[in-house]
């Protein structure tokens, strides 16, 4: 029986084709319908590993579980299509300039997955490395750049504070003068840094995963955890019941409700975060820029809008609705940076929701629930950790025991008090 | 935008407050231990739909308050000063 997707169309059961410019050209003059990029399956009534949330978490740790530990009994559970989440609200921005080690460690991997991900997963996924700047328009903010250059440099890291004449011949048309309220005194530069297409990200990695026998369940939405003697048995779903004895929750935003299904409490609040897009121009803007202070960060796509993000809201809500006051406040906060895009138009904005913990680090770990692991709490900087974050947890799953890179990020940190201390370190202030 | 309807001020901007957290019992501090201190520190119910929470009226009436809201549909249905009395 040839299987249906959630639209009744039949799915092809054909193996992936390569994408490729040789591929390409033959698909163009055979005049067939290209390989569908994920499969369609029946939802199995047991898998040895299911994840909850079909974004770049979710799909990039089944990709690394099949590819680098050789699991493919994997589902992966999306309640609603996959890349819904914050997976395709995020603003494409990668970096690795943080302000611990360990931080600069696990974002740096990130980065280093990132460069060959293309490659990889055989998916154009657009990395731009254009260089990533962080403006200090106080002595107190070029104190802690100057802190964050040093600790990158000693991982290895291409970080550096640059002066306000190196800014403009990288950015001409940032306003470098005495005349704004906030001048710019220096900048942390960061040229590995820069954007990608997010949606292609989601997308190559669940092709991958897919190719390499990963389930992916759309339209499946989790309802409930079973939990016996301490231990995982199943995970109850819009579709039926899965029998499983590993469960990761992938998800971000219904990361407290999915832990709560288990009986885990999380230290986390969610809280939204908007960001707006304008009409696309000619290209002027080559780095990212980012201003702590202003509360805001700007880059421009390969398209030619310019994206804008911002810090998150003043108060937790799971609301994904744009308010007034983000609109004004980021207007009047990107005037002071560039005078010159005052008559550019805003095309629309969006939110996003971010698990934020209270010590700004992600937790990825075991939970008192056995089977039951968590990659979640990762607040404004989860989807530039997708590669590292979802090759983490599938090493810690294949080996029983988180790995070098993610240990100071376990959920036990919290009630031992051995916090991480990245808060210097998120792109603006919260 | 936000509106809360302040008991002393009136309608109000959600500007004009700050959001200080769900609402939590706190542990008595004679009798907890390091743990029970952390996880009502850090831990939280973050639950969707209908809560209690905290706000602090910054730029009025500077009061505390205790505010009932869905914080999906962001409605709010009750609004009261904690402790009861008003200014």
């Amino acid at each position: 029986m040839v299987p249906e997707d959630i639209y009744g169309r039949a799915s092809m059961a054909k193996p992936t084709t390569k994408y490729s410019a040789w591929n390409l050209f033959r698909q163009g003059m055979s005049h067939t319908p290209w390989t569908r990029v994920w499969d369609h399956h029946e939802l199995k009534s047991s898998y040895d590993v299911v994840i909850i949330g079909g974004g770049v978490h979710g799909l990039a740790t089944a990709y690394y579980l099949a590819r680098n530990h050789g699991i493919t009994d994997v589902a992966i559970v999306e309640k609603s299509y996959i890349g819904s989440g914050g997976s395709g609200r995020n603003t494409a921005i990668v970096r690795s300039n943080y302000l611990t080690s360990e931080g600069s460690r696990f974002y740096d991997r990130s980065v280093k997955l990132y460069e060959g991900l293309a490659d990889d997963v055989n998916f154009n996924v657009m990395f731009e490395q254009r260089g990533h700047m962080t403006l200090a328009h106080s002595d107190a903010s070029l104190r802690t750049m100057r802190w964050r250059a040093e600790v990158n440099k000693l991982e290895g890291i291409d970080s550096s504070v640059i002066s306000p004449e190196a800014i403009k011949e990288l950015a001409p048309y940032l306003d470098v003068t005495d005349h704004p309220r906030y001048p710019i005194l220096g900048a942390l530069w960061h040229p590995p840094g820069g954007i990608i297409r997010h949606d292609a990200v989601v997308w190559g990695y669940a092709r991958a995963a897919n190719a390499m026998g990963a389930h992916i369940h759309q339209e499946t939405e989790v309802t409930g955890i079973d939990v016996a003697d301490g231990r995982v048995t199943a995970v109850q779903t819009s579709r039926g019941p899965i029998a499983t004895e590993t469960v990761i929750n992938c998800t971000a935003g219904w990361a407290s409700l999915v832990a709560a299904m288990a009986g885990v409490t999380l230290p986390i609040t969610t809280r939204p975060l908007q960001a707006a897009v304008t009409e696309p121009v000619k290209a002027f803007l080559h780095p990212v820029i980012v201003s702590g202070s202003l509360h805001t960060y700007v880059s421009q796509t390969s398209r030619g809008e310019l994206v804008f993000g911002a810090s998150v809201d003043p108060f937790a809500s799971y609301s994904t609705r744009g308010s007034l006051e983000f609109t004004t406040g980021l207007a009047t906060h990107v005037l002071e940076l560039m005078p010159a895009i005052a008559n550019m138009r805003m095309l629309r904005q969006w939110a996003g929701l971010c698990d934020m913990t209270p010590d700004f680090g992600p937790i990825i770990g075991p939970t008192p629930v056995e089977g039951f692991y968590v990659d979640v709490g990762w607040g404004t900087y989860g989807f530039k950790a997708g590669p590292v974050a979802g090759e983490s947890v599938a090493d810690m799953i294949a080996n029983g025991r988180p790995g070098e890179l993610i240990e100071t990020f376990g959920l036990d940190r919290f009630e031992s008090g051995t916090l991480t201390a990245e808060k210097g370190a998120a792109a603006v202030g919260h | 935008m936000l509106v809360i309807l302040c008991p002393n001020c009136g309608p109000r901007n959600s500007d004009e407050f700050t959001y200080q957290g769900e609402l939590r019992s706190r542990p008595d501090v004679n009798a907890t231990d390091p743990a029970e201190w952390r996880r009502y520190l850090y831990m939280r119910s973050n639950e969707a739909g209908w809560v209690s929470e905290r706000w602090f009226h910054v730029s009025g009436c500077r009061r505390y308050l205790l505010i009932e809201r869905n914080n999906v549909s962001n409605e709010i249905r009750d609004v009261e000063v904690v402790g009861g009395e008003q200014a």
